[in-house]
């Protein structure tokens, strides 16, 4: 059967299972087509959408490139990768899980560093110290880059981290890091503070629409279908 | 069917091969003036490590500068320019950098285009240049450098142009010569390559405004006041000792204090003083034909009862060379804001424009830059200049002119 909506949902983790709750409670629960580990569903109860199980950085890449027409995913990872995010999704609907902020934290013993301003100072004096840049570990290549240039602060690189980033400054592979927290625990942990300033974003899981993909009436129906089932 | 998984392939006509005999001809006949005027060609590696460039360039090229990882875990990048490249050539073959040497070279750099690349904003372009290294008469080889870099553009048959100039040095000079607290000057100093917030910290400083923080901290700093490094390196380590902070980042307990130690003195100094700020304004604000801008600097100089010394003098020697040489001054512009958007420069800076403002007329640039080598590896400071041709919009603007 050809579909008329397909929805990308995340394939694995604490984002999955809340994406799981969240169609079952609303009566439209995620139905697995084939064997147990495919990749591709139904919902129940609303015929002509196709479930499409990916990961939440893939989902953004999808909605990019209009290969569904919806997807569940975190604003950050939206922000992060899409260069023109007006252009390629429209935010449809904040779904309350995923929470995330994404901030810049340095190590709790730079008691002279309280706000951003304090960066590029210390950049400048770790220059002259050091002969090199301050090092910033993240995976958010792109939030940090707008939110350091927003601040006038210049004097860093980023060193690419994709796991463990907050163990990075007590390691001595970064000097600072920019990563998502939900509660500070493992930031304290590991003795890193969240400067004053240092919040680049409050994220949550939404579902998004992407603009590009191709939107026939039968596909703006369903969609419509899904948005008043989900209400909250 | 919107649900097949699969991505528009990209029209993928290279940029470089657009105008392909064009740009081999002008290629050729800029390598011709550069060799004969005793710059031997080079051709550096297209690949380069990524660390270079990151650590001597920083983020703003980064978010530009295709970076990459081998199969060997090394990070890597296609050169956004050829400056560093042929700089880390220079040192590969003089590495006591302690032998005069001049290169030229025309090849390609790659440049990620955030806003759509179009012919003024290629990702691949071609860049024709030249560098000049240890040639320890620093207004003999500006003065060669752009005399070079003129004759090249007008030999490719560049008829309107206007030469814009700049002098990083002349600013370090004012910087030098201005009564300040060592700690401002380094953070003036710093702060020049960025503008917008240079002058809001200009505007703090003459103020007065006090370093704001926590209680505990500020606490910290002023009974830090006056206290000889080592001893307040010693209370510094005790209150991160009693807090439970340990020593992590990199930093040291010294480099720590040093900048508790700046903010005691902070909230204790008096404000920068009004006139001191007004003639960092003045200065910035210098924009016009050389010989009327030099005397504008001097002016304001004189006005503040400062000597600027070798750096004004070999600002106008240098143009009364370039007159003496045929360029037509009233065709220049020297603004002492011209420059601040690259870190490395530390003299002289120019650029060859044609016609307006937009980026595609920006044909040519280049400029002074000390200190490069010494951080990438050379064991001394070594005098180094350079300019660099963006080919193609050289030729479209012959193309517009003729």
């Amino acid at each position: 059967m050809a579909a008329n909506l397909s929805i990308a949902v995340p394939s694995k983790g604490r984002l999955k299972d809340q994406a799981s709750e969240l169609f079952e409670r609303a009566g439209i629960g995620l139905r697995k087509s084939g064997h147990e580990r495919g990749y591709r569903g139904a919902l129940a109860g609303l015929d002509g959408v196709e479930v499409v199980y990916l990961s939440a950085a893939e989902i953004v890449h999808q909605l990019k490139a209009g290969g569904v027409h919806l997807g569940v995913t975190g604003e950050d990872l939206i922000r992060e990768t899409l260069g023109d995010v007006d252009g390629s999704v429209e935010f449809l609907r904040p779904l309350g899980f995923g929470r995330a902020d994404v901030v810049v934290a340095v190590p709790d013993c730079w008691i002279d560093v309280g706000g951003m301003a304090d960066l590029e100072d210390v950049a400048a004096q770790f220059a002259r110290a050091h002969g090199r840049r301050l090092r910033v570990a993240t995976k958010y290549m792109n939030l940090t880059r707008r939110f350091f240039a927003g601040h006038g602060v210049t004097g860093y690189r980023i060193v690419e981290s994709v796991g463990a980033t907050e163990a990075t400054p007590a390691a001595g592979t970064a000097e600072l890091i920019v990563d998502i927290t939900t509660t500070g625990t493992t930031l304290r942990a590991n003795n890193l503070k969240v400067l004053e300033d240092g919040l680049i974003l409050k994220s949550q899981a939404h579902l998004f629409a992407s603009r590009v993909a191709s939107w026939d009436a039968s596909a703006t129906k369903l969609r419509d279908a899904i948005l008043t089932r989900l209400k909250p | 069917m919107a649900s097949s998984l699969v991505t528009k392939p990209e029209t993928m006509a290279a940029e470089s091969a657009l105008k392909f005999e064009a740009l081999e001809a002008q290629a050729t006949a800029l390598l011709e003036i550069f060799r004969r005027a005793g710059y031997e060609q080079v051709a550096p590696s297209i690949i380069q490590p990524a660390d270079i460039f990151l650590d001597q360039i920083g983020e703003s090229i980064r978010s530009r500068t295709y970076v990459f990882t081998d199969l060997a875990g090394d990070e890597l990048c296609l050169r956004p320019d050829l400056t560093v490249p042929v700089s880390r050539l220079y040192l590969e073959r003089h590495p006591s950098a302690d032998w005069p040497a001049r290169y030229c070279y025309n090849g390609p750099a790659f440049r990620f285009q955030p806003d759509r690349r179009n012919q003024a904003h290629p990702r691949e372009f071609r860049q024709a240049g030249i560098e000049c290294f240890g040639e320890t008469d620093r207004e003999g080889a500006d003065v060669e450098v752009v005399l070079l870099a003129v004759e090249a553009v007008r030999s490719a048959g560049l008829k309107d142009f206007r030469l814009r100039f700049g002098d990083i040095a002349l600013f370090y000079a004012l910087l030098d010569a201005l009564s300040l607290p060592e700690r401002w000057r380094l953070k003036l100093r710093h702060y020049f390559w960025r503008p917008p917030v240079f002058h809001a910290l200009l505007a703090r400083l003459a103020r007065g405004e006090r370093p704001n923080g926590d209680g505990l901290v500020m606490a910290l700093a002023d009974r830090l006041a006056g206290l000889p490094s080592e001893r307040a390196e010693e209370l510094v380590g005790a209150y991160l000792e009693g807090n439970g902070l340990p020593l992590s980042g990199n930093r040291s307990l010294s480099e720590i204090t040093a900048r508790l130690l700046d903010h005691a003195a902070d909230l204790r100094a008096d404000p920068l003083p009004r006139e001191v700020a007004t003639v960092i304004d003045y200065y910035l604000a210098v924009s016009g034909p050389p010989k009327e801008a030099a005397g504008r600097v001097a002016m304001i100089a004189k006005g503040a009862g400062i000597d600027l010394g070798p750096a004004l003098y070999a600002l106008v020697n240098r143009f009364g060379r370039l007159e003496a040489s045929g360029i037509d001054l009233s065709a220049c512009t020297f603004a002492t804001e011209f420059g601040r958007n690259l870190e490395y420069y530390s003299g002289l800076v120019f650029q060859i424009e044609a016609g307006g403002e937009r980026d595609a007329d920006q044909i040519a640039g280049g400029g002074r830059y000390d200190g490069l080598l010494a951080h990438i590896g050379a064991p001394r400071e070594v005098p180094a200049i350079g300019s660099a041709i963006h080919t193609e919009r050289l030729l479209a603007a012959v193309e517009r002119g003729s």
